[in-house]
């Protein structure tokens, strides 16, 4: 671990300044200490920001939630309107990591945790990620978690986590507070970047950008789904998830939402499967072009070939149990 | 006082079958039980040595080569940092099991990626860390590195007395009614313990204290001091608690060596710990294996071939090999045999001993295999191996010792319901959920190891035994406790014992399964002889002490040991070393294994459901410990079969997952229920107290059992484990 200054932060806009001076932010810390002590992130400073007023759950306006950006992954998951309105997120944080790991992991961390790509965390190993230009060593080597969708030449990591993946079938968005107090909502489908020629670019996040809350909009009716497929039953990051959000008028599909993860540098929508869709009676041939579409571009790397065929597979079945008529979500 | 006993002849007193204070067997509590729970057993790291500073190794980034410069000038400029530690005593490869010698050392010849090359010993760990992450090495590399077993130009060879071609196997293959002939795959592992390696060096004058974490210091102390060039007198080893082995702490590995050379050279003590990833890289894996079986049976089942030709590997010029044909040697019949093992060396971590070496892998492909011809011949499973057990060992003229293979084939069979089971494979569905049934076979040789340990009888009445042996999580505390409360007539809280220090008498050692039976039997000799001194005193014969809760005798005549004794304390040192039996009677353990298994119909993934294990090891010392041991066994099996894999990149043989994230032992989600059953069993032949190993044998076909079941759920056979969903997906129909 390289010696790093530390300091807390007593205020957002002390936060923000202090960021904007090449600082980190350290909130939960379960990703960010461990990236540090194999030096694969070797920050000069953290800023400690747990001491924000950030830590509450409130009703919007609309009907819709803000989660403050320091509420734990427990809270959330187990926060009763969250529970009730939002069940594929709960769904999606209990799905992930462990009981202790989620007292600890924050929302607005969450959504900052990076790759769990094996050559980006062994820093003998060249990866553009960590180290700009120096070369990816995962695309002919061992990629069983790597991504098939989205992918660009300098990287195939993927994003590891499975909250994101909710809300961005949620259409959440993500609240952020600039060194000048300046507030923007961006959408969490639009805040993780694909690699392209700068993988070291995990989000859109810019120097001094605080995260403050993710908002949900307004709950929406529908079938809430996330399944997770992962390599044992607990404690592993999802080799191909799904979260999807179907409403039914009848035998018609009215609304989709459908979000994966485990696929791709961030998690992944495509509008065109979603378009598909929309209006159509369920059917095996319906779903079939569904994962047709979806996976159209895909490309495997070797050892996470498989993922292409498991992807369809799980889509279609989550379609088949979101469009049962009659079932309880 | 001594008292020596080789075990050339049978023992079947069954002596402490007749011991009054009746702790032995039962599921006595460990007596290090609540130091453990509330942290105050001292582990390797966790010692308060005064002037301490800590010491972390630097790695080697090339896979084959020599070290052309260390810039250690670069590192030292910081004050806090006080050496780094380029001697040509450093090891470059772990010590083997039982090598009691040093392994290969001077760390300028690179022959893995991540090698320890270099220490660097700072103020605090964190500072030695980041200067070690740091540290710039140089190198010429090598371009001949070879790192795929199964590549056209690696170089094997064929250890000589581990191949046996007897009768004609090809032709029994030809002339039989049925035949499986397939190749299996096992990946390597790592022993993953919860605690990594550490030590800690001292030194007052030309003597050394090390403190660590090691499984047998009778043998590390020799291998210590080799490495060092000194005496063994010079050194004094404590392993008081170690927090897992299996197999990765039986030999020396890199910090000890380390940490003793920089202590010596800065003039204070010195820590040195492995980080995980150093844990997967710098200590032993257990190889991958390629297993070739060949099995031929007639209409009745009964076998007339048998083949398991196997390739594993090493580095080059290490002796040991996978010892994957151990338990098929001896387990089924069949004349015409070829067993073989073939070793290719490799520029890859060191492969060592992990669990069960041998049969773990061995007996999950044999008992794979043995399911395959269960089917071809359209026989029970349980029955096809009933059929098999001979009578005389199949390759030499011995018979066996105690055999409790049978018993608990039928014992596991009734337990588990194995007569309600699916019978056509693909045919049980729950929802998304495929059910399926499997069983397996599990063997392990039993060994008896050399053991010493003194015990002494206090004037008060209470009882001290010491022995250099450890404790690794496996219950010795208890169980040596338990034999010597028996024998002497004690209550638990009466006798204190002392493990882990190289002062006390050499014991066996934590590995092989040996170490209850050959440590046990060390004290049941010291203990029999003290029985001998108290009689001499009270005028009577041993054999009739009647010995319980401290006194001699019951009722009005009871007389206390402490009255008895008058002031005296006797001491023993019982010997055990191993004889004729071992040589003259095929000595091993047994059991079943049955598995029910979940396999999801749209993704593959299998989790199991249930899972019963029925075990004959002879005598159990502590039901509680035994039965953990078991569990600990299948729960590795179920991750064997599942999910633990050593990936190695194919470009430079380093291994890709080297941490707890990405290396996939099973979690608690992963485990359901398991129910173990022990079965009463004597072996007059495995030791003095009829006792033989447990440690090993819940893993020895365990794997098996599940990827029988996933099979039975699916019709699809995977032979190259672990069974990860993208293998069971290929094979799963359309949804």
């Amino acid at each position: 671990m390289k010696p790093f200054e530390y300091a807390k932060a007593t205020a957002r806009a002390d936060a923000t300044a202090q960021a904007a001076n090449d600082a980190t932010f350290i909130a939960g810390g379960t990703n960010l200490l461990d990236l540090m002590k194999l030096e694969v992130m070797a920050p000069d400073k953290l800023v400690d920001i747990n001491r924000l007023d950030l830590s509450e759950i409130s009703e919007t306006d609309d009907g819709g939630l803000r989660i403050g950006a320091l509420v734990t992954n427990s809270d959330c998951a187990a926060d009763k309107r969250i529970r009730d309105d939002y069940p594929v997120l709960s769904r999606a944080i209990l799905a992930g990591a462990s009981g202790q790991l989620r007292n600890k992991a924050t929302t607005g961390g969450n959504l900052c945790q990076r790759t769990r790509c094996y050559y980006f965390y062994d820093t003998a190993m060249p990866c553009n990620k960590r180290e700009p230009g120096s070369g990816c060593q995962a695309m002919e080597g061992f990629n069983r978690i790597h991504a098939i969708l989205g992918a660009s030449d300098a990287c195939i990591a993927t994003y590891p986590g499975d909250m994101a993946v909710a809300m961005t079938a949620l259409d959440a968005e993500v609240e952020i507070e600039d060194k000048t107090g300046d507030i923007r909502h961006v959408p969490v489908q639009e805040f993780h970047l694909l690699p392209g020629d700068h993988p070291e670019k995990d989000n859109i996040l810019e120097s001094g950008d605080l995260i403050t809350a993710v908002i949900l909009p307004p709950p929406v009716d529908g079938k809430q789904i996330y399944q997770k497929v992962r390599d044992r039953a607990s404690y592993a990051f999802a080799l191909c998830s799904v979260a999807a959000i179907v409403k039914m008028d009848g035998d018609t599909i009215d609304g989709v939402a459908l979000a994966f993860g485990g696929l791709a540098h961030k998690p992944w929508r495509d509008e065109a499967v979603e378009e598909l869709l929309v209006g159509q009676q369920p059917s095996a041939e319906l779903f079939g072009k569904a994962a047709d579409q979806l996976l159209a571009e895909a490309q495997g790397y070797g050892s996470n070939d498989f993922k292409i065929p498991l992807t369809r597979r799980v889509l279609i079945s989550v379609l088949k149990e979101a469009t049962q008529t009659g079932a309880a979500s | 006082m001594n008292a020596h006993r080789k075990m050339d002849k049978p023992d079947s007193r069954n002596r402490l079958d007749d011991m009054r204070q009746g702790l032995v067997g039962t599921a006595m509590d460990r007596p290090d039980g609540p130091l453990k729970v509330s942290g105050q057993a001292t582990y390797a790291h966790e010692w308060d040595v005064p002037d301490m500073v800590h010491g972390v190794l630097a790695r080697a980034t090339i896979s084959k080569g020599r070290v052309t410069d260390v810039a250690r000038d670069e590192i030292l400029a910081d004050d806090a940092i006080h050496a780094v530690i380029t001697d040509d005593r450093l090891l470059r490869r772990p010590a083997q099991g039982g090598a009691n010698e040093a392994p290969p050392q001077g760390s300028k010849q690179v022959d893995y990626f991540g090698q320890p090359i270099a220490l660097v010993v700072a103020d605090t760990f964190e500072q030695a860390r980041h200067a070690a992450n740091n540290l710039k090495i140089s190198y010429e590399a090598e371009g001949n590195a070879a790192f795929d077993p199964e590549a056209a130009g690696t170089e094997t060879d064929k250890p000589e007395d581990d191949q046996l071609d007897q009768g004609d196997l090809d032709q029994a293959m030809r002339d039989a009614a049925f035949t499986v002939d397939q190749v299996y795959r096992t990946p390597g592992h790592n022993s993953a313990a919860m605690e990594p390696h550490c030590a800690i060096a001292s030194w007052e004058g030309d003597k050394l204290t090390l403190r660590g974490s090691y499984q047998m210091l009778n043998f590390n102390i020799n291998e210590l001091a080799d490495a060092l060039h000194i005496s063994p007198d010079n050194i004094r080893m404590l392993s008081p608690y170690v927090g897992g082995g299996f197999g990765s702490k039986l030999g020396l590995s890199a910090e000890a060596v380390a940490a003793a050379i920089a202590a010596k050279e800065i003039g204070r003590p010195v820590c040195v710990t492995l980080s995980r990833q150093q844990v997967f890289e710098t200590t032993v894996r257990r190889s991958e294996t390629r297993q070739h079986v060949r099995l031929s049976c007639g209409e009745d089942g009964v076998l007339t071939g048998l083949g398991h030709e196997c390739l594993v590997s090493n580095l080059p010029g290490e002796e040991f090999y996978e010892p994957v044909t151990q338990a098929t040697h001896f387990l089924y019949g069949g004349k015409n045999r070829r067993l073989g093992i073939e070793v290719a060396r490799l520029n890859r971590t060191c492969g060592g001993s992990v669990r069960a070496p041998g049969e773990a892998v061995g007996m999950q492909v044999l008992e794979n295999a043995m399911d395959e011809l269960a089917e071809a011949a359209g026989i029970d499973p349980v029955e096809l191996r009933k059929r098999n057990i001979p009578e005389q060992h199949p390759e030499k003229d011995i018979p066996y010792s105690s055999r409790r293979f049978t018993e608990a084939l039928d014992e596991g069979a009734k337990r588990f319901g194995w007569d309600q089971r699916n019978r056509k494979p693909g045919a049980t569905r729950e929802g998304d959920w495929l059910i399926g049934h499997g069983m397996a076979g599990a063997a392990r040789i039993n060994v008896l190891s050399e053991a010493k340990a003194k015990v002494t009888l206090l004037a008060d009445g209470s009882a001290v035994v010491e022995t250099d042996m450890t404790d690794i999580g496996t219950g010795t505390y208890a169980i040596l406790t338990q034999i010597a409360c028996d024998m002497l007539g004690l209550p638990a809280d009466k006798v204190e014992t002392k493990l882990g220090d190289t002062d006390y008498p050499a014991g066996p050692g934590s590995g092989g399964s040996w170490g209850a039976s050959s440590s046990g039997s060390a004290v049941f000799l010291a203990c029999e002889e003290i029985r001998r001194k108290l009689a001499d005193k009270l005028g009577s014969d041993e054999s009739d002490l009647d010995l319980a809760d401290g006194k001699v005798g019951t009722g009005d005549s009871a007389q206390s040991l402490a009255d008895i004794l008058d002031g005296e304390e006797i001491s023993a040192i019982g010997h055990i070393e191993p004889g004729k039996t071992l040589e003259d009677w095929q000595q091993a353990t047994y059991g079943s294994y049955f598995a029910e298994v979940a396999v999801n119909a749209v993704t593959g993934e299998t989790r199991v459901k249930r899972m019963l294990g029925v075990f004959g090891a002879g005598r159990i010392l502590n039901e509680k410990t035994a039965t953990s041991q078991c569990y600990g066994g299948m729960i590795w099996g179920i991750g064997s079969a599942l999910t633990e894999e050593l990936a190695f990149d194919s470009r430079d043989g380093h291994i890709v997952n080297h941490d707890l994230a990405e290396y996939h032992i099973p979690v608690n989600l992963d485990v359901p229920q398991i129910e173990v059953v022990l079965l009463k069993e004597r072996d007059e032949f495995a030791s003095p107290i009829q006792a033989k190993g447990i440690g090993e044998l819940g893993i020895c076909g365990a794997a098996a059992a599940v990827t029988n079941a996933i099979y039975n759920a699916t019709g699809i056979r995977v032979r190259d484990y672990p069974a990860t969903l993208d293998k069971v997906l290929a094979g799963l129909p359309d949804e």
